[in-house]
């Protein structure tokens, strides 16, 4: 049956429909969170493969205010372009009151807490700002809905660090968003846990077991649309994880196309390092990425 | 394999008794291949100078803050690893008995297994547990590893005695090892390289098989089940019309076997029919044939209602079986037991029903494989057999057939607490009639106004709304105003008396008691083809109990079927949809015509 023969991408690919379609069926209230990132513009590429084209549940960004410009606008472009429902949320208050880093009054972590942790808290129940695009105007309008998700599908990856290669694909959120590692429902052959408390929420993570080097190879092969920062634009230099501007830095290198960025991956200089290296929140101490996620972070 | 395409991975799980070394093993494979990340192991160096505990190769992978102070892996981790030949996900998995449910959970998605056994301590009760469960959860390669060998003088006699040892009990959970290697996981002996392996120079001149490497280069990759029956769990039916989009397609992930357009499917356990019109994909329509393992999406040529929890299968291979009893091994995690009197819900592929544990036949310690006696319930960490009644038929094969159509897990409440496989279907008071109910819609004779169309001009959902209750007078004149105020609507509407059905299409068995069920079956029978005409009919029949309204459910899509219980409360044990009891014939009607449209049957108002 050659036809049938599937490799390695087409079964990380299929094994990640089946999930955004079992999410989809069995969770009320789903949201995608679309960090503007590789692997969640990857996400939402498998979501539109996975409902033939289309994308019926919202798409939920986080914004920081202190992302890099060019990722709104790659995010406005490809919502218009691709009938996306785009949900926006922003912790204004700590905005206002300059509880950032580095220019205000907290540090790096607490930054993050309020920017990103909060944000992304107060965004999905309900309780904060949210604002979503008008298609025919191409602005961002108060949203009426405040209806809380009870199901946020998002696009992080076991590779990436300790924490996240514990994670279960259904992975349960309590009232107060937390997560208990140590009493984990089990999550066996394809069947997923969809049935939950009141009050409670369900994180899906449909790209688990995709690795840094999946995430670009499947970009490649699909041509999918990412932002020109992942690529060196000459100065011999770009970023292999983003985020925001004061705490994300640049590396080395003279990759320019997916397929650079592969075999940069496979052979080359970051062998050894790891992907968050740029990442400054993560360094503060060790673990410290853990922490964050057991209080609500991706 | 052609320049830059994606390498093969094959996903392994490392399970065995706490402090064999499981995690060490995984740790010196990781060091040992240099699939570490530069500085890693520095880190966790410092980390344990710090703290003044010796390093261990264990550190590297309990890489959380309270997994490193109890000393124990609480959840899987998934780890990448690579050799020459290809790519490795590794599930690590804990040996604690507590952490049984996340072992479960690694090594359900393992193509093989890695045993390890402490060279000292022997098969230990969580060695023989994690066996049974290999074989439970259908992991069939394993290669056992006696580690520690330095420490017991990397003697022959201590290895071929716990060779024997692992030997005899896996051979009881059907699974038969490919290897034993003897390796030192703190010594790295046997792990990576052939430099430290047995050999004259080596510790063990003695042993002359592979490194582990060696080993899980050997192992082969899960093929899809190609040559099985075809078989796809309707995974949802997609419409997204408000998107603009007027496909209706039918969603899912094909366990076994393909499919190409044309081919003739039947849906279980409905019995529906239709062909594959187009094989559906973004951005562009996929190459047939689709096989195993592949999410897919296709049209009918026909439109047939399906929805979700249905088995999609070939009319020309062997059919799936349908029931609502099933003979299982099953495995249970939960903290309470599994027991007789509670409702439990089962998910088979995308099928989801409640069921009850009818009876229990034998009872294992999975960690002594000895039968447990005069058991009546299932406790935790326990493997058993026992058979299961569901509230509503499903769609499963045998798992000795197709182990991915014959597996499902029992969720408690909110929570998944078990597992099991299908041994085999069993027959129930409806399976007679279901038999019946099959092949008819197998065999139906479609015109070329398909239901859906006649709905459409009628504006109504077709349905049978059976009329029902202790008080005749009052039923009666329900149905009858029921029907006529539906008409004066411009509904589509008919009542039917039972006794318009008694006396003709009943003449040959009227009159015999015995013949209850089968009088209740004809009048579904007519209903049914009532139904295929887009009708809404309402029929009467007084004192209705759950058994007959079960012989109706069987031969009518249940979805399209209402019971309603008029007047004084009820007298049987039927579960009626709706419950009334109301002052007078036209307030009945108005309860029900609500009721209807709430429900979709009728357009609101």
């Amino acid at each position: 049956m050659s036809a049938g023969a599937m490799d390695h991408l087409d079964e990380l690919e299929s094994r990640g429909i089946h999930v955004l379609r079992e999410a989809y069926s069995c969770i009320p209230n789903l949201a995608m969170l679309w960090s503007i990132g590789k692997d969640s513009t990857v996400l939402l590429y498998l979501a539109r493969k996975a409902f033939f084209g289309h994308v019926p549940f919202p798409l939920v960004h986080i914004d920081t205010a202190y992302k890099i410009p060019e990722m709104t606008a790659y995010r406005d472009r490809l919502a218009l372009e691709w009938q996306l429902t785009m949900v926006v949320g922003r912790n204004d208050a700590a905005l206002e009151a300059k509880k950032t880093f580095p220019d205000g009054t907290v540090d790096r972590l607490a930054c993050c807490g309020l920017l990103k942790t909060q944000a992304l808290k107060d965004t999905l129940s309900g309780k904060g700002p949210r604002s979503r695009l008008n298609h025919a105007t191409g602005k961002y309008e108060p949203d009426p809905s405040r209806e809380p998700f009870t199901g946020v599908i998002a696009g992080i990856r076991a590779d990436e660090e300790g924490s996240r290669s514990k994670e279960r694909t259904f992975s349960p959120r309590d009232q107060g968003n937390r997560w208990d590692l140590g009493d984990q429902p089990p999550e066996f052959w394809n069947q997923y846990k969809t049935d939950f408390a009141p009050g409670t929420h369900v994180r899906i993570h449909p790209l688990l077991e995709w690795r840094e080097v999946d995430v670009w190879e499947y970009i490649d092969r699909e041509k999918i649309p990412t932002v020109s920062l992942y690529y060196d634009q000459g100065q011999g230099r770009r970023y292999r994880s983003l985020g925001c501007h004061p705490c994300t830095m640049p590396v080395q290198s003279r990759a320019r196309t997916p397929r650079e960025i592969v075999e940069e991956l496979r052979t080359g200089q970051f062998k050894d390092i790891a992907e968050r290296s740029g990442r400054a929140q993560d360094k503060e101490d060790r673990g410290t990425l853990e922490e964050l996620r057991r209080d609500g972070y991706m | 394999m052609s320049e830059g395409t994606a390498r093969p991975r094959l996903p392994i799980v490392v399970a065995g008794h706490v402090d064999h070394g499981k995690s060490t093993v995984v740790g010196r494979l990781l060091a040992d291949t240099g699939s570490l990340p530069q500085g890693k192991l520095e880190q966790i160096r410092s980390f344990c100078e710090r703290n003044s505990k010796p390093f261990e190769y264990a550190f590297l992978l309990d890489a959380l803050k309270d997994e490193q102070s109890q000393g124990i892996t609480i959840d899987f981790a998934r780890i990448f690893f690579k050799t020459a030949l290809r790519d490795y996900l590794i599930f690590d998995a804990p040996g604690h008995i507590e952490f049984l449910k996340n072992m479960v959970s690694g090594a359900s998605h393992a193509s093989a297994a890695l045993l390890v056994v402490d060279a000292r301590e022997g098969v230990r009760e969580n060695t023989r547990r994690h066996g049974t469960m290999l074989s439970m959860l259908g992991v069939r390669q394993i290669a056992v590893l006696i580690n520690k060998m330095d420490l017991v003088d990397w003697k022959e006699d201590v290895f071929r005695g716990l060779c024997e040892e692992s030997a005899a009990f896996l051979a009881e959970v059907r699974i038969t090892p490919a290897v034993f290697i003897p390796i030192s996981g703190l010594e790295g002996v046997n792990i990576a390289g052939t430099a430290a392996q047995g050999g004259a120079s080596g510790p063990m001149p003695w042993y002359r098989g592979p490194t582990l490497i060696e080993a899980l280069d050997r192992f082969a990759a899960d093929r899809p089940a190609a040559d099985l029956p075809f078989r796809m769990p309707v995974q949802e039916v997609y419409k997204f019309t408000k998107l603009g989009d007027h496909r209706r397609i039918i969603a899912g992930t094909i366990d076994s076997g393909s499919i190409r357009a044309g081919d003739e499917l039947v849906f279980y356990p409905s019995g529906k029919t239709a062909r594959v019109a187009t094989l559906e994909g973004f951005p562009a329509s996929p190459a047939e044939p689709l096989g195993a393992g592949r999410a897919v999406g296709f049209t009918l040529s026909e439109q047939i209602y399906v929805r979700r929890g249905e088995l999609a299968a070939k009319r020309s291979e062997t059919a799936p079986k349908a029931a609502t009893r099933f003979r299982a091994s099953v495995f249970w995690l939960g903290k309470a037991p599994l027991q007789r009197g509670r409702e439990y819900v089962v998910k088979l592929g995308s099928a989801r029903v409640k069921a009850q544990l009818e009876s229990v036949q034998r009872v294992l310690d999975a960690s002594t494989l000895k039968a447990l006696e005069g058991r009546e319930d299932i406790g935790r960490h326990e493997v058993a057999e026992c058979v299961f009644t569901l509230r509503s038929p499903i769609a499963c094969d045998r798992a000795e057939d197709n182990v991915l159509t014959g597996r499902f897990v029992i969720v408690d409440g909110y929570e998944i607490r078990g597992g099991g496989l299908v041994l085999e279907a069993l027959q129930d008071p409806r399976s007679r009639i279901r038999e019946k109910v099959i092949l008819r819609n197998i065999k139906w004779q479609k015109g070329l106004i398909p239901r859906e169309q006649r709905e459409t001009r009628h504006g109504q959902r077709a349905s049978l709304v059976v009329v029902t209750g202790a008080d005749d007078e009052l039923r009666k004149a329900a149905a009858r105003s029921l029907e006529a105020e539906l008409y004066e609507e411009g509904r589509y509407v008919y009542f039917l008396g039972i006794g318009s059905v008694l006396y003709g299409v009943d003449a040959d068995i009227r009159g015999t008691a015995a013949n209850h069920e089968e009088d209740i079956r004809r009048l579904a029978e007519v209903a049914n083809i009532l139904l295929d005409c887009g009708l809404i009919v309402v029929v009467t029949a007084s004192e209705l109990c759950q058994s007959d309204w079960d012989v109706i459910r069987t031969a009518v899509e249940p979805e399209r079927t209402f019971a309603v219980w008029l007047g004084r409360p009820l007298t049987t044990d039927l579960r009626a949809d709706l419950d009334l009891q109301p002052a007078g014939a036209s307030e009945a009607v108005d309860q029900i015509t609500a009721f209807l449209q709430a429900q979709g049957v009728l357009p609101r108002d």
